[in-house]
């Protein structure tokens, strides 16, 4: 077993919060490593965060584009098998393109880029992004996007709702139009996590609204070591 | 093999919101334009397709939209010459 688990940052032109990421990971004890886009190779990470930003300048949609780089061919292989993936705003969007996630991402409903601290719940721990919190927990984390409409068909979002596969809701006033106040969700595995808002931004007090946001990666180091 | 000019016009499907679309429609009475019930936006795109026929290049036309320039989830197309 590695000391410490290598946990890979996929930067892609136009990414915007790759270093941050690279910041959690290192701050909740894993250590992170640099990926690139057009690059295929992920140099055998333990995981891997596909961050925020505007991946090819959200040309077409956001994330379609992306979703085609060399990089995004071996995360879905590896994903099918198990590799712990989490999408950040962009990286979420990417997800849904990629179809490793269900629905879409579109335009907040009321236009408006959103960047705010949003008050969350987690409704789902049965993922490996997810199992450090405890089921039911208000947390703060800053969200930042101008598509963030979580989309899908009504049949959709029942199955991830009976699956439990909605991992965060938004608390509140829900910030983009999302489909029943949904800010996150799983694959059915719960290896594959897509999250609006930016757990990346709240590791530390001097710098964000608390520390709720490292639980997403100390989550995953846990349950690096576990298995 | 000769070029073709094949266009895909992509559109949100009608039950997923236009905001775009509602702001345009909201912001046409103001410059004193005819009050419109309904607008939508959408993607209009011109492609030059080398093919052996018009078939041939409505088909490429298609896959394009399948693979890359729709989103089945929230968006439908329309492929035709041009």
């Amino acid at each position: 077993m590695r000391v410490t688990a290598r946990i890979g940052v996929v930067s892609f032109p136009g990414s915007l919060d790759d270093r941050d990421a690279q910041r959690a990971v290192r701050l909740a004890g894993g250590r992170p490593v640099a990926l690139w886009h057009a690059d295929a190779d992920l140099h055998g990470v333990d995981a891997v965060v596909l961050p925020g930003g505007f991946s090819y300048g959200d040309y077409l949609r956001a994330g379609a584009l992306a979703r085609f780089s060399p990089v995004m061919g071996t995360v879905i292989e590896q994903a099918g098998r198990g590799l712990p993936v989490l999408g950040i705003c962009n990286g979420f969007q990417v997800l849904c393109e990629a179809g490793l996630l269900p629905g879409a991402l579109t335009r907040n409903a009321h236009l408006h880029f959103v960047n705010r601290d949003q008050r969350l719940r987690v409704e789902s721990t049965a993922s490996a992004w997810t199992a450090g919190f405890a089921e039911g927990q208000a947390v703060v984390v800053p969200v930042k996007n101008g598509e963030g409409n979580y989309v899908a068909a009504t049949a959709v979002l029942d199955e991830l709702e009976g699956e439990g596969r909605v991992v965060a809701r938004y608390l509140g006033s829900n910030p983009n139009g999302s489909a029943r106040d949904i800010a996150g969700i799983r694959n059915a595995a719960g290896n594959v996590v897509g999250i609006m808002p930016h757990p990346e931004h709240a590791v530390e007090e001097l710098t964000g609204p608390g520390t709720d946001g490292l639980v997403f990666f100390t989550s995953v180091l846990s349950t690096l070591v576990a298995a | 093999m000769p070029a073709y000019e094949v266009v895909v016009d992509v559109m949100l499907k009608p039950e997923i919101l236009d905001p775009a679309g509602q702001a345009v429609v909201n912001a046409l009475p103001t410059l004193g334009l005819a009050p419109v019930s309904d607008l939508r936006i959408g993607k209009h795109v011109e492609i030059t397709v080398e093919a052996a026929d018009e078939d041939a290049a409505l088909a490429e036309g298609t896959r394009m939209a399948q693979v890359l320039l729709a989103n089945p989830v929230i968006e439908d197309f329309r492929v035709r010459l041009g």
